[in-house]
């Protein structure tokens, strides 16, 4: 019993060196790609407007005050020296004050980001809970009519502009059938009375037994979060369906149904836990994109999210409000892409050693 | 005393686009507790006998038969959750390539506790000592670690062995190997036979060797049965195999190299039409 | 055993699908021809080919078939029409403009949008694949890296910053798009040149003194184009899609051009009593959108038949 011990925790030794090799590669990943962003949004932010401290001040504003502005914000010093500055701003949460608001731009966002986080939570449960079990089941039944379905929201989904949909949804849902709160996230009788904790109303409501609440803030969020979870179902059920019709084509499901395996266990533990290896990542780049998706269905649904604080922004010229929300949601978006590969790379047992 | 499996008459045809495609075309043979080869070239529906006889043919698949009886029971007969039960119970397969055919994502010793559990109920502790036991009946040194490890982490030798115990777990009376040796290099390849061969000797099994293999067959099985484009040319002992009367078995034979015989040009293999016929 | 080739008649069937084609013109009509057939016998792929030519057509054709004006309106009189009145098929906006008509102009900033992101985007990636994956080594580490890096950033917001910076207008809008979607061409134009930089006929035209800058231009990068251009057609939906996001959050064309995406923001102020101002334009991207899908669908299909199933 012994032996059996020591090889057991070599095999344990080996696992977790190849686990530690892979964080240290995620790391480096992780730092090149947010340098590339922050470079990127630097280039934005200094190089491409004529002169950025008009961007800032206007153009009405008195020379001397353009003058003194420019000296303050470093923009005479040589670009180099002013990407370093930037980065350290950027690494410490310092984007600057908006002129919109007024208030330091790093307080908006994190009063605007639960509202996003939640909607795309929202929007991601209800994709990944309808599509993949569609997607598995148009693979397993080709050509049946889930398959068509399937085929047929996916097509769709790629095909249609997603503030449209949320408009005419607004006027079916909301003005014609009444199914659905108007836009916003509470209704306004309760928009002044409600602290929220974390910020996801949901969770805050249900934390603290404010159940009148959570079922308004429930009728709020189901629309857009419908709306969202649409397009990560379309997209979902589709990979999932390629996923699924190529392992059922394995030989290692041959060999299942030869021990006497039920079809059940075979599609969902066997051929679905092999899938479930490529589709992370697939749920993962959802999960991003609608993160980046709401910046319409926000400004669509007066959602009070990171999306509707960017395209607000957009419209008074407020950059460092911009720029501060495009460097967030760029991590996020970054963030959880490389998550998704580390998560990848556990889930899938040849590429952990 | 009843045969263990009779197959009469089997034929599996697949539709396409532009008429039926005939896989195999009326093959009959019984098998008692004995080793019966199936050779022929790949096409000729040996592989597809197999599968027939399993009931794993592809869904498209239609499988015909006058009679497909494993003991007393109707094969064809039987609901559908009758034949998957006894599949790796009464009857399991071992297939060619152990790289595809065991699932990436679980340990080997997972995968060949399942067999176990699927068909019997016992506890979790047990199946793990009978996995063990069985891990060391295939010759397997360190069963402990083995049954920990993934399959991509075995070599294709001790990945054969690990889908043998997999199969042969729960005792099943007869043994479909489909090229099991095929895949492995040609030192691996003896011993994984010499394995298997003291298994379902001390086991009493019975086997269907497929293989393309003409001498291997006839080294291993008691029996061996020639096919070509999906039907039975010949069928005889292996021993008789130099008094085979067929002119494709005696073509097969006739391919093999001999020592000290040198042959030129090298003899090409005859197909007459009427044959396949 | 040969067939009788020589007696095919030219352009015929036979000649066509001939297994031994007598020149490289017959070889490479042979080859069209049965794209062709793959992809005319796939319905879909072609009602997608059908809304892409009718698209084409009608921008062509613009101004000679739009019944009114797309950007002077009848105020006074013809004020948010519904569908189906006498004159206007589509309805009339919040100006008393023509839907139709602005409908019908507009799809000339569509095809445009389209045409020149894949113009600026395509080559880039196909300059950025091609170099790495025939260069390999640090060249090909780096650049990458970079395709990476954009390629981890998120599209739309991206653009969206680039656009505030630029300003606001179509051709900064383009600019943005085409920014941000080359990556995925590198990838594939990387992919397509590592599977033969090594192959036999690659090392005969180095044989013959050719330069790497010749050999990437004309003998790696024609082999990338077919999968590129399925790729290309299978993002068009996407870019439509960003174009009218930019546009209607007032970032892409502006006023009074008659922008699909800019046209949905306009109705959204009627969009519960005079519904058909945003959904018509809407209606007009979807089925656009939905023709490049189909189109490219089809091409990848016809093209790569080992992929179709999926």
């Amino acid at each position: 019993m012994k032996g059996t011990e020591t090889t057991s925790v070599r095999a344990g030794y080996r696992r977790a060196r190849g686990i530690m090799v892979s964080v240290a590669r995620f790391l480096v990943v992780l730092v090149t790609t947010f340098l590339g962003l922050l470079a990127v949004t630097f280039f934005i932010g200094r190089v491409v407007p004529i002169d950025p401290v008009l961007a800032i001040v206007g153009d009405r504003a008195p020379s001397s005050v353009v003058e003194r502005i420019r000296e303050e914000m470093g923009f005479n010093l040589p670009l180099w020296q002013q990407f370093l500055i930037y980065l350290k701003q950027a690494v410490t949460g310092d984007f600057g004050i908006s002129v919109l608001t007024t208030h330091p731009v790093i307080e908006d966002i994190g009063r605007a980001f639960p509202a996003t986080l939640e909607l795309a939570t929202v929007g991601t449960l209800i994709g990944a809970g309808i599509g993949i079990p569609f997607g598995v089941i148009a693979a397993v039944w080709r050509d049946s009519i889930v398959d068509q379905i399937v085929r047929i929201i996916g097509l769709f989904g790629y095909s249609v502009p997603i503030f449209w949909l949320g408009l005419l949804s607004l006027l079916v849902f909301y003005a014609q059938l009444k199914w659905a709160a108007y836009p916003g996230r509470l209704d306004i009788a309760y928009e002044y009375t409600f602290v929220p904790i974390t910020g996801l109303y949901l969770v805050d409501a249900a934390w603290t037994g404010q159940w009148s609440i959570f079922w308004d803030a429930w009728r709020h969020i189901l629309l857009p979060g419908a709306l969202l979870g649409y397009f990560s179902l379309a997209y979902i059920s589709r990979m999932t369906r390629s996923f699924m019709l190529n392992e059922l084509n394995q030989e290692y499901i041959i060999a299942a149904r030869a021990k006497g395996l039920s079809e059940a266990r075979i599609i969902w533990f066997h051929a679905l836990r092999n899938a479930a290896v490529p589709l992370v990542t697939v749920v993962a780049l959802s999960y991003a994109g609608l993160l980046e998706g709401s910046v319409l269905t926000e400004t669509v649904f007066s959602w009070p999210g990171l999306g509707l604080y960017i395209t607000n922004s957009l419209q008074n010229a407020d950059m460092n409000a911009v720029l501060g929300g495009t460097i967030v949601i760029g991590a996020v978006f970054i963030g959880i892409n490389l998550f998704s590969d580390l998560l990848y790379k556990t889930l899938d047992p040849r590429t952990r050693n | 005393m009843t045969a263990l499996l009779t197959v009469k008459n089997l034929r599996v045809t697949y539709p396409t686009r532009t008429g039926v495609s005939e896989a195999v075309r009326g093959v009959s043979f019984s098998l008692g507790r004995e080793r019966l080869g199936i050779v022929g070239e790949s096409g000729s529906g040996k592989s597809q006998t197999g599968r027939a006889i399993m009931g794993l043919t592809a869904r498209n698949a239609i499988v015909e038969t006058d009679m497909l009886k494993f003991g007393d029971i109707d094969l064809m007969r039987i609901p559908a959750r009758q034949r998957r039960i006894m599949r790796g119970k009464s009857i399991a397969m071992i297939l060619q390539d152990p790289k595809y055919s065991l699932n990436p994502v679980m340990t080997i010793g997972r995968q060949i506790v399942e067999t176990l559990r699927t068909h019997e109920r016992i506890g979790n502790r047990e199946a793990r000592q009978r996995t063990l036991s069985m891990l060391e009946a295939v010759q397997i040194r360190d069963p402990e670690r083995v049954f920990t490890l993934y399959p991509h982490e075995v070599s294709g030798g001790m990945g054969q062995r690990a889908m043998i115990a997999m199969m042969l777990v729960c005792s099943p009376e007869l043994l479909i190997a489909d090229e099991p040796t095929s895949a492995l290099d040609v030192t691996v390849q003896l011993e994984v036979l010499k394995i298997l061969d003291k298994l379902v000797g001390e086991r009493g099994m019975g086997l269907i060797f497929i293989s393309h293999d003409l001498r291997l067959v006839s080294s291993f099985c008691d029996r061996v049965l020639v096919m070509y484009a999906g039907k039975m040319v010949e069928e005889l002992p292996s021993a008789n195999l130099k008094n085979a009367t067929h002119p494709y078995t005696k073509g097969l034979l006739n391919c093999l190299p001999q020592i000290g015989v040198h042959r030129h040009p090298l003899p090409v293999l005859d197909r007459q039409p009427e044959w396949a016929a | 055993m040969t067939a009788p080739i020589e007696t095919a008649r030219p352009y015929s069937r036979a000649w066509l699908l001939s297994e031994e084609p007598a020149s490289r013109h017959q070889a490479q009509l042979g080859r069209a021809y049965v794209i062709w057939r793959r992809f005319s016998g796939n319905r879909l792929a072609i009602a997608g080919l059908v809304i892409i030519v009718a698209l084409i057509l009608i921008a062509a054709m613009a101004p000679l078939i739009a019944p009114h004006s797309p950007v002077i309106g009848d105020l006074a009189g013809a004020r948010l029409r519904p569908p189906l009145t006498e004159g206007y098929v589509l309805g009339t906006d919040g100006q008393g403009r023509d839907i139709l008509s602005r409908l019908i102009v507009g799809s000339r900033i569509t095809l445009a949008v389209v045409a020149l992101v894949a113009i600026i985007a395509a080559p880039v990636g196909l300059i950025v694949g091609t170099v790495s994956g025939y260069a390999g080594g640090w060249v090909d580490a780096v650049l990458m890296r970079v395709t990476d890096i954009f390629l981890a950033f998120p599209k739309l917001v991206l653009a969206l910053a680039f656009v505030a910076a630029l300003g606001p207008g179509i051709e900064n809008a383009i600019i943005a798009i085409a920014l941000t979607s080359w990556p995925p061409y590198a990838r594939i134009a990387r992919a397509e040149t590592m599977t033969f930089r090594r192959s036999d006929f690659i090392a005969a035209v180095k044989l013959m003194g050719a330069s790497p800058v010749r050999i990437v231009l004309k003998h790696v990068m024609p082999l990338c184009l077919s999968s590129l251009i399925v790729r290309v057609t299978l993002d068009m939906a996407g870019i439509i899609l960003t174009a009218a996001g930019l546009g209607f959050l007032g970032l892409g064309a502006q006023p009074p051009m008659p922008e699909w995406g800019a046209m949905i923001a306009d109705g959204r102020r009627f969009i519960l009593d005079q519904w058909w101002v945003a959904a018509m334009p809407g209606f007009a991207i979807l089925i656009v959108s939905l023709g490049f899908n189909l189109l490219g669908d089809g091409l990848r299909d016809a093209l790569d038949p080992k992929e179709g199933g999926q």
